[in-house]
């Protein structure tokens, strides 16, 4: 029992670093890159590189920020395969996407 | 009802720079006589009157652009207190905070209440719903349109509009009013004489002023079309911080220059927002306006 708990917490370090964690910058009124791909279970990270707010909203409400000041960041995991069209809530005209992938 | 026919023809007389600003000056107004007929047995009394638009105070911003925000606000206050203390209102045209904290519309409650023009009308700009709630706002100025953000008044013959285009967004567009909001605007000018002068404010502005900025609201044209037979429509905004004008068939659209910061001209930036000037600067970028009506004179004035 013991040795199966050792080797359980041996793996999940392991799970966890599968998907190297992607950042998406919140730049001049844009996401950057405006599409990412990445596999199921990736946590993506927003950040705030404007002197003005802005949020990370999906079109389906999958997932919300809160309203990011300069250098806030806003971090979401993908855990199922699908493509996660977002935008910013109070820039609307701002729009990026998230495609994931199956592992 | 021909006159206004022939009003709307003669919208635009005379264009000047004043030495404090710009300075309109238009005949596109409606005859005294229509303007008593249209506030009908209502009109209390006749003639013309003044008041002030101030835009995008954005209390709570502290960042290059401008690290005082409470001055600048002050600045303005003082600036209508000695040159429009006869203002008849104060409209306030949004972002009255940066993050719509409760601290911040405290502080831009206090500097407002330092204004010698005490009838005060605030629409919101989308910085001062960022709340989930949007509590901050509504809790403090949502009684004249019951919550709802958008109502309506007379003063003096001229029938002022209230609406809010910066809930309900949708991905990939631009401001927007919605369809609730439509419907009651169109019940509201419902049964009002033609000659009747309107002033209608928002925070974004209710034309595509440029839209790859997110400067325009989707659903304007549907509420733009209700004020067709109207002889004068006053467009009035804030949310772009510059002055721009302008007029089309019965419309006159004005753009408020902020009290906080100026952001750069449409296209020539890689995107909009806070755009810093020299210090000694800064108060030349930034200003309020005085609106007169019979005839409709406008007047921007800057701080500096």
């Amino acid at each position: 029992m013991n040795r199966f708990l050792i080797i359980a917490a041996l793996l999940l370090p392991t799970l966890a670093h599968a998907a190297a964690p992607v950042q998406v910058v919140i730049k001049s009124f844009a996401f950057g890159p405006e599409t990412v791909r990445v596999t199921a279970g990736t946590t993506v990270t927003w950040v705030n590189k404007d002197i003005e707010p802005h949020t990370v909203v999906s079109n389906d409400k999958t997932f919300q920020s809160e309203a990011l000041d300069t250098d806030e960041t806003f971090s979401f995991t993908f855990d199922k395969p699908g493509s996660y069209g977002y935008f910013c809530s109070i820039h609307p005209h701002m729009i990026g996407k998230v495609e994931v992938t199956a592992k | 009802m021909k006159d206004h026919d022939i009003s709307r023809r003669g919208a635009l007389s005379c264009l000047a720079w004043g030495g404090a600003g710009l300075l309109w000056t238009m005949a596109g107004g409606v005859p005294t006589a229509s303007v008593l007929a249209a506030g009908g047995d209502k009109a209390k009394t006749a003639g013309s009157f003044s008041f002030v638009q101030m835009s995008d105070t954005h209390i709570g911003f502290n960042k290059e652009a401008n690290p005082d925000t409470v001055g600048t606000t002050r600045a303005a206050i003082d600036l209508i207190n000695a040159s429009a203390s006869d203002a008849a209102l104060v409209l306030h045209t949004g972002d009255i905070t940066h993050l719509s904290r409760a601290g911040e519309f405290d502080t831009a409650a206090e500097l407002l209440k330092g204004l010698k023009p005490t009838e005060l009308h605030l629409v919101p700009g989308e910085h001062d719903v960022l709340d989930t709630s949007k509590s901050a706002f509504f809790d403090r100025y949502g009684a004249p349109s019951k919550g709802k953000g958008y109502y309506s008044f007379d003063h003096q013959g001229v029938h002022f509009i209230a609406l809010i285009n910066v809930l309900d967004f949708q991905a990939g567009g631009q401001g927007r009013l919605g369809a609730a909001q439509l419907e009651w605007l169109e019940d509201d000018l419902k049964g009002r004489s033609a000659s009747q002068p309107i002033v209608i404010f928002t925070h974004i502005p209710l034309w595509s002023l440029y839209d790859k900025w997110g400067w325009s609201t989707d659903d304007w044209p549907q509420a733009m079309s209700y004020l067709k037979r109207f002889g004068s429509v006053t467009a009035l905004n804030g949310h772009i911080h510059q002055v721009v004008q302008k007029v089309e068939g019965n419309v006159s659209y004005f753009t408020a220059a902020s009290t906080s910061y100026p952001q750069p001209k449409a296209g020539e930036a890689d995107g909009p927002g806070p755009m810093t000037v020299p210090a000694d600067k800064l108060r030349a970028a930034l200003g309020i306006r005085r609106i007169e009506t019979l005839p409709l004179k406008i007047s921007d004035s800057s701080l500096a």
